[in-house]
């Protein structure tokens, strides 16, 4: 229950009522989206973001730098494990 | 970019896999005892059995599976209230699926909703809220429950309602909030966790200030983790490195979904619309002091409790039942009397055995029956 599913803001169904439609993996649904526009602005500079939908509102809009930059940090890690190996696997030869 | 599959990578879950295996042949080094780390969130409890991760740790690091699964510790008097209120006559009563089949006393909404009653399922409140609309002459009532991740999902709805002057719709409020119930789980002298995997999905509203008293008070590191495989590994490798460093800090694995400060718009909505209820019941934990949420007087038009003048039910856990040792990480449950027997996912004595958030239910299906612990 406490799942939330990553979706992209594909449009603004209602921009007095806060309702922007998400597409999360390819099913569309209305969401509420108050919780991640930013007051002042027009919600259409939304369409086109990721946003974290639970039970029906977008909760966090999801961050690509932090993503990419978690993904870089356990790639680099691969790598070390990779060379620590080759150099374990030379040491004995 | 997803923002899924990237996170389930077999080949990097297999990396980290190696570095937890390192890290743990340190510690086991100096230390006797095992490293026990609690996963707060019941969604952690479902990715850790659903990917098998706690089969592939090393022998001297274990999970212990955390409170955090809000239909698990449900307690039986609440379910009590809402099938006393779907029995009113004209009353729609909706609620998440998962709370449908948790026996309370009596038997569970499912079953009410088979002896008559108008129960029905809702993804959203905002469902529950367009069905108001659509019938005027029904009194339509959400049975909310959850921890901070969809408490602002029902304020913002009130506050609609509210907006909107729809007087047929009202709720039944199992708010509660996570941080008094570590600090109860803290608080006892034989809790033996080292460390913490942090709920995603709440700290994306609370961000992750709230959690620095475990740090700082009771010595033990946290890190907030998101929900995909590889999210899990490197928050237990977090943990597990401050471990062997003798360090006790909050980290955030999660950055992409959960901002320091949390979610602005979402606290706000909870302030507006909610107090602190003062005696709040868990199923299996008994009171936890300051850990449920009600309506503000301002709102109590919306109190389901008020409306429908139901007196609040109590009813004791079974006996046999030990889901509060599993909840509190003391026992894994197979070693509970009922796991397999009196208590599985198609007879449920326990909730736990309920949600495929709940541990017994996970271990059930991913273990099976005759697997020790
Ligand atoms: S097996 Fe059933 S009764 Fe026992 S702890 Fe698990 S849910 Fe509770």
């Amino acid at each position: 229950m406490c799942l939330g599913i990553p979706g992209r803001i594909t449009a603004i169904v209602d921009e007095q009522a806060m309702l922007a439609e998400v597409d999360v993996s390819g099913v569309r649904r209305q969401v509420d989206v108050l919780c991640v526009a930013e007051p002042g602005k027009p919600l259409a500079e939304l369409v086109g973001t990721w946003v974290l939908v639970h039970v029906g509102f977008a909760m966090s809009r999801i961050d690509e730098a932090e993503a990419q930059e978690t993904l870089r940090l356990l790639a680099s890690m691969d790598e070390l494990a990779g060379e620590l190996d080759t150099m374990r696997n030379s040491a004995r030869a | 970019m997803q923002f899924v599959k990237e996170f389930r990578n077999p080949h990097l879950a297999e990396a980290l896999l190696a570095q937890i295996n390192l890290v743990a042949e340190r510690i086991g080094r100096t230390r006797k005892r095992p490293v026990t780390v609690m996963e707060v969130c019941g969604g952690h409890t479902h990715t850790i059995f659903r990917y098998g991760l706690d089969r592939r740790l090393p022998a001297n690091i274990e999970f212990a599976h955390g409170p955090g699964c809000p239909v698990c510790v449900l307690p039986k008097g609440r379910i009590e209230d809402a099938i006393a209120i779907a029995h009113k006559p004209g009353v729609i009563l909706t609620t998440f699926g998962d709370a449908m089949r948790v026996p309370g006393g009596s038997g569970s909404l499912l079953q009410a909703r088979a002896a008559g009653a108008d129960v029905r399922m809702v993804y959203s409140p905002l469902d529950a809220l367009a069905l108001a609309r659509a019938n005027p002459e029904r009194q339509v009532v959400f049975f909310a429950l959850g921890f901070e991740t969809t408490a602002p999902s029902t304020a913002l709805t009130v506050l609609r309602a509210g907006a909107e002057k729809i007087s047929n719709f009202s709720i039944l409020c199992q708010h509660i909030t996570i941080i008094p119930t570590l600090r109860a789980l803290l608080e006892q002298p034989d809790f033996a966790v080292d460390g913490f995997i942090g709920p995603g999905h709440v700290s994306m509203v609370i961000g992750t200030e709230p959690y620095a008293f475990i740090a700082q008070e009771f010595k033990r590191p946290l890190v907030v983790a998101g929900f995909e495989p590889l999210d899990i590994l490197q928050s237990l490798l977090m943990v597990l490195l401050q471990i062997e460093a003798g360090d006790a800090r909050v980290e955030n694995q999660y950055a992409r979904v959960v901002a320091a400060q949390g979610n602005r718009a979402a606290m706000a909505a909870i302030a507006r619309v909610y107090e602190v209820r003062e005696a709040c019941e868990w199923r299996g934990l008994g009171q936890i002091a300051g850990s449920g949420l009600q309506l503000r007087a301002e709102w109590s038009r919306f109190d389901a409790e008020k409306r429908f003048a139901v007196l609040p039910h109590h009813l004791a856990d079974q006996e046999q039942c030990r889901c509060g040792d599993v909840l509190t990480g003391r026992i894994k449950p197979p070693q509970c009397q009922a796991f397999g027997r009196a208590c599985s996912p198609d007879h449920p004595s326990g909730a736990l055995m309920v949600s495929s958030e709940g541990a017994c239910a996970a271990y059930y299906e991913y273990h099976g029956v005759g697997e020790a612990a």
